[in-house]
């Protein structure tokens, strides 16, 4: 009996307290219009200034005012300002954005598609607008509409003329030292203990007369890791092919399957057996991550490789692989330029090699000066990247920001 | 076959009946469940832990499932391929007639070739993967080798200036940190304020940026052999990098974990029933 009527004084206690909350709102909302309609109408902007965006595609526009007077002033009657936007002087002009108040720009960056809603022509006469927004939704309408203004495409980005100084000193040293290594200059490499072991394995592989595994990882044709995979591949290949061991290349892009097919092919023309070549060891299994990963294992377990060689670009697969390899009894080398895939080979493989290093080795086995030349020029880089570091530092430590800036690049 | 291989395969078969069966007549609001939806709760879960089987060793229902995930993917990725690359984007921007019957909307050319649309540019790419697909003739297989270079040697210009401009210009600035703190913040060393956020730790941060950036630079530079105080320095990059790589251990194990969670949780909640999933 008591807790019923402890339930029914909260029931009615639920229905008053609202309705009493509701006649403080109405207060509040009456308070609120009564001081709103007290508020000074606010001035309208002055000096609306019309550019176009540098360094964009070419539909963009900056709009640019003086705020107006009463914004900053204590009547806090300016929420903001919304700016209009059109092809014409008479109108209609759209609103295309609203910026806070204290804001004194805004840019208007519009769509190249004329297929999009956004798209903004160039190289045409455009007219905007900005309104005063108040506190209680009324648009001051500013004195006059402004421009015309066109908007047009720059050829050239200033915002990143870093990148345009470093891709033609990288270019030049890279050109220098690929010429060096043409004219017979010795490029000093040092060894890379990855693929010193890579000949011991493939001997291993002779010698159990069991095959090797090569797997290219999950990349493209296009991606470096798999383009260094690719120079490796055909070191490999060559002493497969002089050595006679079965070679195994499981791939998962059809277009890295047709470039390893040509790598395999040469490889073993250049050992002198062609004819040993076998089109079937090199394939494509599937384009799906997992289902390319189970095709692989089961390969391992069923075919009992020797060496199994990892060498590309890989994900999540990665200890799928190396773990079924080490049970499989392989000997395994990797190489990755996958931050998070390379400690689970460190720990299952027998050798990795750990990002550049990857890169490397391509023009260690190689030895092309193509690929020496690349490799020295990258050297000269980290030396760059090392003295303009220091630098940094010593004027950062000076307070000294501006040399930070010449390093940052635009969008 | 061994006879156990028939005994085990006749379980298998026999559980998946009835498990078929048992998910098929469960009751819900009265209403048996529909046979066809169990009949997949119950494949899925069988494929799961024939997957699962691998860990044991190689067996011929790993083999069936494995090659069942391949072929499936396999056609599943040429299907995508043609519906998303052929259909939705090429037959909509050259056959306005294609498009209705396959109802995609017609993107006709803003532009044109001396009265030919635009978009007859894309003809191009269709061309270099017809001659991509010459690969499988022996007599015109080397047409495929004049696509190959072009993906090649595009994707290859294109990420030369991506990767300079994120990964060596982008990353000298983030270098420029001081080491001895700013004129302004001469009392970072007056007020010894270990915060997480105060500038005794970002001194610090600074340091570890600083040791690990160079002595990892040393560990990947290959023009001179790594001896004396440069092997030295080398040796301190790689005790960075083996750290880092610990933590990135770590941290993907955490996800990998996570991958195994919902996999369980769908055998032990969608398949059996005994958790809530």
């Amino acid at each position: 009996m008591k807790l019923q009527l402890l339930l029914l004084s909260l029931l009615i206690l639920m229905f008053c307290v609202p309705v009493g909350a509701q006649e403080d709102s109405a207060m509040v909302d009456s308070l609120a219009v009564d001081s709103l309609a007290a508020l000074p109408v606010p001035a309208p902007v002055t000096d609306i200034g019309l550019s176009d965006l540098p360094n964009d595609h070419g539909h963009a526009v900056v709009v640019e005012w003086t705020p107006s007077t009463d914004d900053g002033s204590g009547l806090a009657n300016v929420v903001g300002y919304q700016i209009n936007y059109g092809l014409s002087k008479d109108g209609p002009l759209d609103s295309v954005g609203f910026v806070p108040s204290a804001s004194g720009s805004y840019e208007h960056v519009g769509s190249k598609d004329e297929n999009d809603r956004t798209y903004i022509p160039d190289h045409t006469d455009l007219y905007y607008r900005v309104d005063v927004k108040t506190v209680d939704g009324r648009l001051l309408v500013s004195a006059e509409v402004a421009g015309p203004v066109q908007s047009s495409g720059q050829w050239y980005n200033t915002g990143r003329t870093a990148v345009l100084i470093a891709v033609a000193l990288f270019s030049f040293l890279t050109i220098f030292y690929v010429q060096q290594a043409k004219a017979g200059k010795e490029l000093y490499i040092r060894p890379i203990g990855g693929i010193e072991a890579v000949d011991d394995a493939i001997g291993r592989a002779t010698e159990m007369g069991r095959p090797i595994l090569y797997v290219l990882g999950l990349g493209t044709a296009a991606d470096v890791a798999t383009i260094a995979s690719f120079t490796i591949l055909g070191r490999v290949a060559k002493r497969v092919a002089e050595y006679q061991t079965p070679i195994m290349v499981p791939t998962y892009d059809p277009i890295v399957m047709t470039v390893a097919q040509e790598v395999v092919k040469s490889s073993y023309m250049d050992a002198g057996r062609p004819d040993d070549y076998d089109e079937d060891s090199v394939h494509f299994v599937t384009q799906s991550q997992f289902a390319y990963v189970a095709a692989v294992n089961g390969m391992m377990l069923r075919e009992r490789p020797a060496t199994c060689v990892y060498m590309g670009k890989f994900f999540a697969e990665s200890l799928l692989l190396a773990e079924t390899g080490s049970v499989a009894g392989s000997i395994q080398i990797s190489g990755t330029d996958e931050i998070a895939q390379i400690p689970f080979f460190i720990v299952a493989c027998d050798y990795t090699l750990i990002g550049e290093e990857l890169y490397a080795a391509s023009a260690y086995l190689g030895r092309e000066p193509k690929l020496l030349g690349s490799l020295k020029a990258q050297d000269w880089g980290k030396g760059l990247f090392v003295v303009l570091s220091i630098i940094g530092i010593i004027l950062a430590n000076f307070g000294v920001e501006s040399f930070g800036a010449l390093f940052e690049v635009a969008d | 076959m061994k006879r156990s291989t028939y005994l085990v395969f006749g379980g298998v078969v026999v559980l998946f009946a009835l498990s078929w069966i048992f998910k098929s007549s469960v009751l819900e609001d009265g209403v048996y469940s529909n046979v066809w939806e169990a009949f997949k709760v119950t494949l899925a879960a069988f494929l799961t832990l024939a997957i699962f089987s691998f860990l044991y060793k190689d067996n011929p229902l790993y083999k069936f499932a494995e090659h069942l995930y391949v072929g499936i993917s396999a056609a599943y990725w040429m299907c995508l391929a043609f519906w998303s690359t052929v259909v939705g984007n090429f037959i909509p921007r050259t056959f306005e007639s294609l498009s209705a019957a396959f109802k995609q909307p017609y993107q006709p050319s803003s532009w044109d070739i001396l009265g030919i649309p635009g978009n007859i540019i894309y003809i191009i790419p269709v061309l270099l993967g017809i001659m991509l697909l010459m690969r499988l003739s022996s007599k015109y297989g080397w047409l495929s080798r004049w696509p190959l270079a072009f993906i090649v040697g595009t994707t290859a210009g294109l990420n030369f200036v991506r990767y300079l401009r994120s990964d060596f210009v982008a990353q000298v600035s983030s270098t420029f940190v001081p080491l001895l703190g700013t004129p302004d913040s001469v009392s970072v060393w007056s007020s010894f304020d270990l915060n997480a956020t105060g500038p005794v730790v970002a001194l610090l941060s600074n340091w570890v940026i600083f040791i690990g950036v160079f002595s990892g630079l040393v560990y990947f530079f290959f023009s001179k052999e790594h001896t004396g105080w440069f092997g030295r320095t080398s040796k301190v990059g790689i005790w960075v990098l083996m750290i880092t790589f610990g933590a990135s251990f770590g941290y993907t194990v955490m996800g990998r974990i996570s991958l195994l969670v919902g996999r369980i949780t769908y055998l032990f909640g969608d398949w059996l029933g005994i958790v809530q999933s």
